[in-house]
C-alpha cells in the first residue's frame, strides 16, 4: 500500500526532518508510527498525502510513484486517503452532519446518498445522536470521532492520523484506537503516528520507530530493538 | 483492489450521467449558497453593493444625459440654412432661371428668394436704421436666395459640401452658412463623449477593484475552511465556484441598484423637463435607459463581477496550502 526508498525530506532553512526512510506497509496492515518530538512522523505522513514533497527518494502509493503526481491531480488522490490529525481541522461553525459530509459533497455525490453515508459513519463512531450539534458544543473525543467519522465517509483504502488521541485521556484513547482496529479488520490500511507508547504496547500492532529523522527500528516494539 | 491513483476515480465511484445531474444540482446550491452567505452579513455586502451601484449608475446617467442631447441637437442640425447674395446686376429672368436650377439639386429642399427691395424693407423694419438707407443713392444690399437643404444634407459637413457647390454657380457673388455655433456645439458633444467614455472606463475599473478586494478578503476569512476543503480533496475548481458565484451576485446586484438609482434620477429630472420644454412649446421628453440598454448593464455588471472574482480567485486560493 504505502512504499518508501530512501526518501529525505529537508523543509528550506532546517535540517533534514527525514533521512533515507524505507518502509513498506502492506495493504490491509496496521502499524504505529512512533518517535520522539521532532522525530520526523509528522512530515513523513504529510509526504504520503502530498502536503508535502520528498526532497529526494521514491514513494509508492499502490505501486504508483507519487513523487511525481501533478498538482492538478493531487485532490484525487487525497480523496483516497482517510487523514485525521490531532487538531481535528473540522470547521466550527458547521454542522457535524456537515463536516463528515463535506468530502462526499466535493465527490459529486447526491443528496439521498451523502445522508445514508454520513448517518452510518456517524453510527459507527457512535455519534447519530450528535448529528447537527456544532463541533464547538462536543468534547475532545467526540469531535476527534467526528474527525474519524469525515475520515472514513468515503471508504478509503488507507487512513492515516497524526497523533489522533493526542488531547485524550487513556480510556478515551483507548476507545479511538478501538475504532482503528474496527476498520482495519474491513481491510483498511492504518497507519498512526504517536508518541504514546504506553497505548502502543497495549496493542502489540507493527511500529515504526523514527529518531531525528531515520527509520530506527521496525516491528513489535522491542523486538526492534533486539 | 481499488487502485489509488486511478486518473478518473470520480467517474469511477459516481456514473456520468448521475455526476452531470449532480453538478449542475451543486452548482445551482452554491449559486444560492453564496447568495445566502451574502445575506449573512447583510449590511456589509449591502454597501459594497451599494458603492458597485453607484459606481455604475454614475457612466449610466452621463450616457442619458448625452443621449438626450444628442437628440435635441438632431432637430437643431436642420436648421442649417445656406444664404447666397447673388451678383448685383442681374436680370430678372436669369434670376429666375437660377432660383429654378437650384431648385432642382438633390440636396435641396426648399428656396426662398429675398429681392434687393425685400431686403431694404426688411432691413428697415428689423434693425431700426431705416433711415440712414434714405441718405444713400441706391440701394446697396444684394438680393439673397435662401436655400433649405433635405434633412439628409442638413449636418453641418453636408451643409458645407452644399455651400461649396452653390458657390461655383456663377450668379452667386458669395455664399454664407451659419453654422459655426453648430459646429462648436458638435465639438462640445464630442468631447463630453469622449470624456463620459474615459470617466466610465475609470468607474469599472473601480468595479473591477471593489469586487476583487471584497472577494480576497472573503477568502482570507475562509482561509481555515479552504484549507479543509484541499484536505479532503477539493480541487481548486470547486473552491473557486462559490466565491465566483459571490463575485456574480455581486455584479448582478449592483448593475440592478445602477439601475434602480437612474431610473429614479431620470423620474425626478423628468418634472423639470417637462416644465422648461412647456415653457419653449415644444413636447420634448427625457429618454430613460431602454430594455437592451437595461440588460447591457446589468449583463456588464455581472460580468465585470465574474472577471474580477475570477482573476482574484485565481491567484490567492492558488496560494493557500494545507
Ligand atoms: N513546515 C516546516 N518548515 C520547517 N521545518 C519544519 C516544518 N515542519 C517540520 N519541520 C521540522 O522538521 C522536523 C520534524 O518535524 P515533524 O515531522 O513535525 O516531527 P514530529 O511530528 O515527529 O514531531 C522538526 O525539526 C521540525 O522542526
Ligand atoms: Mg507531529
Amino acid at each position: 500500500m504505502i512504499k518508501f526508498e530512501q526518501v529525505s525530506k529537508v523543509y528550506s532553512g532546517s535540517h533534514q526532518a527525514l533521512q533515507k526512510v524505507d518502509f513498506h506497509l502492506k495493504q490491509g496492515e496496521m502499524a504505529f508510527l512512533t518517535g520522539h518530538s521532532g522525530a520526523g512522523k509528522s512530515t513523513l505522513l504529510k509526504l504520503i498525502s502530498l502536503l508535502e514533497r520528498p526532497s529526494d527518494g521514491k514513494i509508492f502509493l499502490n505501486g504508483n510513484d507519487i513523487s511525481r503526481v501533478s498538482r492538478r491531480h493531487v485532490p484525487y488522490l487525497r480523496r483516497h486517503i482517510g487523514i485525521i490529525f490531532q487538531d481535528h481541522r473540522l470547521l466550527m461553525d458547521k454542522t457535524v452532519f456537515e463536516n463528515v459530509a463535506l468530502p462526499l459533497v466535493i465527490e459529486g455525490y447526491g443528496r439521498n446518498e451523502i445522508e445514508r453515508r454520513v448517518m452510518a459513519a456517524l453510527d459507527k463512531v457512535g455519534l447519530s445522536d450528535k448529528a447537527f450539534c456544532i463541533p464547538v458544543h462536543l468534547s475532545g473525543g467526540e469531535q476527534q470521532r467526528v474527525g474519524i467519522a469525515r475520515a472514513v465517509v468515503n471508504k478509503p483504502p488507507l487512513l492515516l492520523a497524526d497523533e489522533p488521541t493526542g488531547n485524550l485521556d487513556p480510556k478515551l484513547s483507548t476507545e479511538i484506537l478501538k475504532l482503528f482496529e474496527a476498520f482495519n479488520s474491513v481491510g483498511v490500511s492504518v497507519l498512526i503516528a504517536t508518541h504514546d507508547l504506553g497505548l502502543i504496547a497495549k496493542m502489540r500492532y507493527r511500529t515504526l520507530t523514527l529518531k531525528n529523522g531515520k527509520m530506527s527500528s521496525d516491528g513489535l516494539l522491542g523486538e526492534g530493538h533486539a | 483492489m481499488r487502485n489509488i491513483l486511478n486518473p478518473s476515480p470520480r467517474i469511477a465511484k459516481v456514473p456520468l450521467h448521475k455526476r452531470f445531474l449532480m453538478y449542475w444540482v451543486n452548482h445551482f446550491q452554491q449559486a444560492i449558497g453564496s447568495l445566502g452567505e451574502l445575506w449573512r452579513t447583510p449590511m456589509a455586502s449591502l454597501m459594497t453593493m451599494a458603492v458597485l451601484g453607484i459606481s455604475l449608475a454614475l457612466p449610466a446617467s452621463f450616457h442619458l444625459l448625452l443621449k438626450n442631447a444628442e437628440r435635441v441637437t438632431a432637430s437643431w442640425d436642420n436648421a442649417a440654412e445656406v444664404s447666397l447674395f447673388l451678383q448685383p446686376g442681374l436680370s430678372d429672368k436669369t434670376t429666375q432661371n437660377f432660383i429654378q436650377r437650384i431648385s432642382l439639386y438633390d440636396e435641396v429642399d426648399a428656396v426662398t428668394y429675398i429681392s434687393k427691395e425685400q431686403a431694404v424693407a426688411e432691413f428697415r423694419e428689423m434693425s431700426g436704421f431705416g433711415n440712414a438707407l434714405d441718405y444713400l443713392d441706391s440701394n446697396p444690399l444684394p438680393a439673397v436666395v435662401q436655400v433649405t437643404p433635405k434633412p439628409q444634407h442638413a449636418s453641418p459637413a453636408g451643409a458645407k459640401l452644399l455651400l461649396a457647390k452653390l458657390q461655383q454657380e456663377k450668379e452667386v457673388e458669395q455664399g454664407k452658412l451659419d453654422i459655426e455655433w453648430l459646429e462648436r456645439l458638435h465639438s462640445i458633444i464630442n468631447l463630453a463623449v469622449d470624456s463620459v467614455v474615459a470617466i466610465a472606463f475609470l468607474l469599472l475599473a473601480s468595479v473591477l477593484l471593489i469586487v476583487g478586494n471584497t472577494i480576497r478578503l472573503n477568502i482570507l476569512n475562509r482561509r481555515s475552511e479552504i484549507e479543509v476543503m484541499k484536505l479532503v480533496g477539493a480541487t481548486d475548481s470547486f473552491i473557486h465556484r462559490p466565491f465566483l458565484y459571490t463575485g456574480l451576485w455581486y455584479g448582478l446586484i449592483g448593475g440592478l441598484i445602477a439601475w434602480v438609482l437612474t431610473s429614479s434620477l431620470v423620474l425626478w429630472m423628468e418634472s423639470a423637463v417637462i416644465k422648461v420644454a412647456g415653457l419653449y412649446q415644444s413636447d420634448f421628453r427625457l429618454l430613460g435607459l431602454s430594455f437592451s440598454e437595461f440588460l447591457f448593464m446589468v449583463g456588464l455588471a455581472s460580468l465585470l463581477g465574474l472577471i474580477s472574482s475570477f482573476v482574484t480567485v485565481k491567484r490567492h486560493i492558488h496560494l493557500i496550502e494545507p
